[in-house]
């Protein structure tokens, strides 16, 4: 049908869209602009389920996008700015481990990697909506969890970590739309509680040693200091 | 309904702790009790477990077998323990005694995660429960607020979440791989029933993401390296809680998927969970050698047992499940004994360096003994009730025919064992620095005693300061570590020969004396008269320990260390026939 191959066309470009965003939150240098970047994944992940649910008319579907519009965009941030202290927001640069183009170079590597990993379920899976949206699921987990070791700082790291379950529900909607609606509100739910709990903690962690960078933290090792 | 009661009454606690006004007074009694009555109805649970096979109390959500009954009853039991254990422990280690209540607040929701994970059949909710235990203890490791508290605290939220993530996209992959296999509910069950329909390609990664995945949270190398840190880190009750029952909650998930993987992989699974169980005892083993904090030579121990675990199941056959589900039982009771007895050195002498304390003994005879008995439980040594489980599941190893892993995992845990009890002896036994010191000149010792010490490297006034008679050779467990160092390589059944021995004529002669020595050991007086020729160091009383038997231990942690003792050293010899029958149809879930 005319009006699916358009849907699916829509929905390719969402996913590029979506991959970008997660390269965006491997380059950028500002807390702000990683947060921005986050916001907008999430919204390509909703954009996707959108289009994946809307014809035939899959509800669930259209639940997970109408849940990730409200979460992951409004609620998220809005957690954050209730337990972190302002001043984290306006922080300029984040410290890296490693530099960005060097950052990018071996994220672009993740991504092949996970586009060529993922091919023997592409071709189970079957339909043209799987071939774009595992794959970049995939890739946007593991640059979630690649997000989470080469940054210093605790917000970019909490992001990485939402990320990652992005990048987990991006592969879901196309591969498993039956999954139960209660599956997708606890997740949602989770998610709210780790942004608390991390949140907490950060600001435990900033009142303690004065900064949120949690790299500096590295004093529990086995060679005792003493 | 009782197991809604069981999910619900750690949550109403945590609510009345969490309210100011009930929380500020009462919230050490409303957890006390709350515990209690969470163990009455476990108890109440198992029973009709082991007699019906299974309780539904919500068909397909929320359902009890005997693996989670089991899991269950260790949550529990550590549960009211641990919260016994806080009674003494918490006033005294806390800096700010107003927050308190949220100690135990988040107590209570710590243990509703746990017991969630457990009761509940379907795994995306599984996974919703997993990642709780995580959120709800987060805070918990980091009650202390210092900054290696915090380090700990997030290092531990961090790993073990992104591991959760990968094991969500596991789950939702095992999902999609039970649609292909024909579908149903989503509920171990269902997915039991399609084992042979789902599709290995898919089927495969699912299961190693999530191996891997919630594997960080069992504390598997090579995502082991949190663990350590948040389980010394964290309140001594709460890592009794994290290293008892929360690591194996979550291999709880783990050995459940085995059967619905194993009909389409076949032995691939066991590979796996051998290579990662085998690394993880061998890496655990090797690094419990380097430690120098006593509570994180402990929680090494716990990366070695979740190890051992795994290899267990990786072994396959009956014999090795119930092997795996009897060092489940060892190791929850075992270690949550070992944190009791490291936290009362803790509060003794506030150190967690273990060069810092020697000569604990004689400081509390409760506190060393505790500590002395925890090691070699917890390092293997018979009649302790790791000893069996360890026994049971290289028994079932050979028998399976696994040779090369049978003797892998037996090396390891020898030096596991060594690794604990060289640590463990020097701070139960050795004399403290400052005694030794006072000697303006060291004399030899006699032969036997100077070749053990040095063997073990310690430095020299150490071994001179450790004549025989200045040892507080008063209990039994001393006369073991006694010969453990007298002995060139002992392994386990050679120590308790060893016991044995040193209980015989030779020790008789010099038990009464050193008795006495031990229990004067203020008067240097009554010490000399026993030497032969060598004068004995003039003991100082050194005003950080009030000697004694319990050394000035609160209450509530000596009561705490006598009730967690009892499983360790009964269910060594002996195994009720309600447990065993649990035990082995525990087994019989994870076999398929």
């Amino acid at each position: 049908m005319a009006g699916e191959s358009f849907l699916y066309q829509f929905n390719a470009l969402t996913g590029g869209l979506f991959l970008l965003c997660t390269f965006g939150m491997v380059a950028t240098r500002q807390v702000q602009g990683c947060m921005r970047f986050f916001i907008l994944q999430s919204l390509f992940l909703a954009a996707s389920a959108f289009l994946l649910g809307i014809h035939p008319v899959l509800w669930g579907l259209l639940a997970v996008a109408a849940i990730n519009v409200v979460n992951k965009p409004i609620l998220v941030p809005w957690l954050l700015r209730r337990t972190i202290p302002e001043e984290i927001h306006t922080r300029r640069e984040i410290s890296q481990v490693l530099n960005i183009p060097a950052a990018l170079l071996l994220a672009l590597a993740i991504a092949v990697g996970a586009y060529f990993l993922t091919l023997p379920w592409v071709n189970l899976a079957g339909t043209s909506a799987a071939g774009v949206n595992i794959p970049i699921g995939l890739a946007a987990l593991l640059l979630g969890a690649f997000t989470l070791t080469v940054r210093r700082e605790a917000v970019p790291q909490l992001l990485g970590l939402l990320a990652m379950e992005n990048g987990a529900f991006f592969t879901s909607i196309a591969i498993a739309p039956e999954l139960h609606l209660l599956v997708e509100l606890i997740v949602a739910f989770d998610v709210l509680i780790a942004v608390f709990v991390i949140g907490v903690l950060t600001r435990a962690i900033h009142k303690q040693i004065g900064t949120t960078q949690v790299g500096a933290l590295a004093a529990l090792r086995e060679e005792s200091s003493r | 309904m009782t197991v809604f009661a069981i999910v619900l009454l750690p949550l109403l606690a945590a609510v009345l702790c969490w309210i100011p006004a009930v929380g500020k007074r009462a919230a050490a009694p409303v957890t006390f009790v709350s515990s209690a009555g969470l163990l009455a109805l476990t108890i109440h649970v198992t029973a009709r477990v082991v007699v019906l096979g299974k309780v539904v109390a919500l068909a397909n959500w929320v359902e009890v077998d005997s693996f989670g009954a089991l899991i269950l009853l260790l949550v529990s039991s550590v549960g009211v323990l641990a919260c016994i254990y806080s009674l003494g422990y918490m006033p005294k280690m806390t800096h700010d005694s107003s927050i308190l209540h949220h100690y135990y607040g988040n107590f209570n929701l710590f243990i509703f995660s746990m017991v969630l994970v457990p009761v509940v059949v379907s795994p995306s909710i599984e996974w919703l429960a997993v990642e709780f235990t995580t959120l709800l203890s987060v805070l918990l490791v980091g009650f202390e607020s210092n900054s290696e508290a915090l380090e700990a605290a997030w290092k531990y939220a961090v790993l073990t979440l992104t591991g959760a993530a990968i094991a969500l996209f596991g789950f939702l992959l095992l999902f999609w791989a039970m649609q292909k296999g024909g579908g149903g509910s989503y509920t171990w069950a269902g997915l039991a029933a399609v084992a042979a329909k789902m599709p290995p390609v898919v089927l495969k990664t699912a299961f190693l993401m999530i191996l891997v995945g919630f594997g960080a949270k069992v504390g598997l190398v090579p995502l082991h390296t949190w663990l350590p840190d948040a389980h010394s880190q964290a309140p001594t009750p709460i890592c009794a809680l994290l290293s008892g029952v929360e690591t194996t909650a979550v291999l709880y998930v783990i050995l459940r998927l085995m059967p619905i993987v194993r009909p389409a992989l076949g032995g691939a699974i066991e590979r796996w969970a051998l290579i990662f169980g085998l690394l993880s005892v061998g890496v655990a083993a090797f690094l419990l050698i380097q430690v120098h904090d006593y509570k994180r030579l402990f929680a090494y121990s716990t990366v070695e047992h979740m190890g051992i675990i795994l290899t267990a199941a990786g072994f396959g056959g009956a014999a090795a499940h119930y092997g795996a589900m009897y060092q489940i039982l060892a190791h929850a009771a075992t270690k949550s004994f070992c944190f009791f007895a490291a936290g009362a050195v803790l509060l003794l002498t506030g150190e967690r360096d273990i060069a810092s304390i020697r000569g604990l003994m004689q400081r509390s005879r409760v506190a060393g003994s505790a500590l002395l008995v925890g090691a070699l439980a917890i390092a293997g040594a018979p009649p302790f009730v790791v000893f069996l489980g360890e026994f049971l599941i290289l028994r079932a190893g050979l028998s399976e025919g696994r040779y090369v892993a049978v003797g892998l995992l037996a090396v390891f845990l020898v030096v596991a064992f060594f690794g604990i009890l060289l640590h463990v002896n020097r701070m139960v036994f050795s004399r403290v620095a400052g005694e030794a010191r006072v000697l303006t000149e060291p004399e030899p010792p006699t032969g036997e005693e100077i070749e053990g010490e040095e063997r073990l490297g310690s430095p020299p006034w150490i071994s001179v300061s450790l004549t025989p008679v200045e040892r507080p050779t008063g209990t039994a467990s001393a006369h073991l570590a006694e010969a453990l160092e007298a002995m060139p390589s002992p392994t386990a059944s050679q120590v308790v020969r060893a016991e044995g021995h040193s209980s015989g004529p030779g020790a008789s002669e010099a038990h009464p004396a050193s008795l006495e020595a031990s229990s004067a050991s203020s008067s240097p007086s009554s010490v000399r008269t026993r030497t032969d020729g060598l004068s004995a160091p003039p003991v100082v009383a050194d005003p950080k320990f009030p000697s004694g038997f319990a050394g000035g231990l609160p209450w509530p942690c000596v009561l705490t260390l006598l009730l967690a003792a009892i499983p360790v050293v009964v269910f060594g010899v002996y195994v009720p026939h309600p447990l065993y029958e649990l035990l082995s149809r525990a087994a019989a879930v994870i076999g398929g």
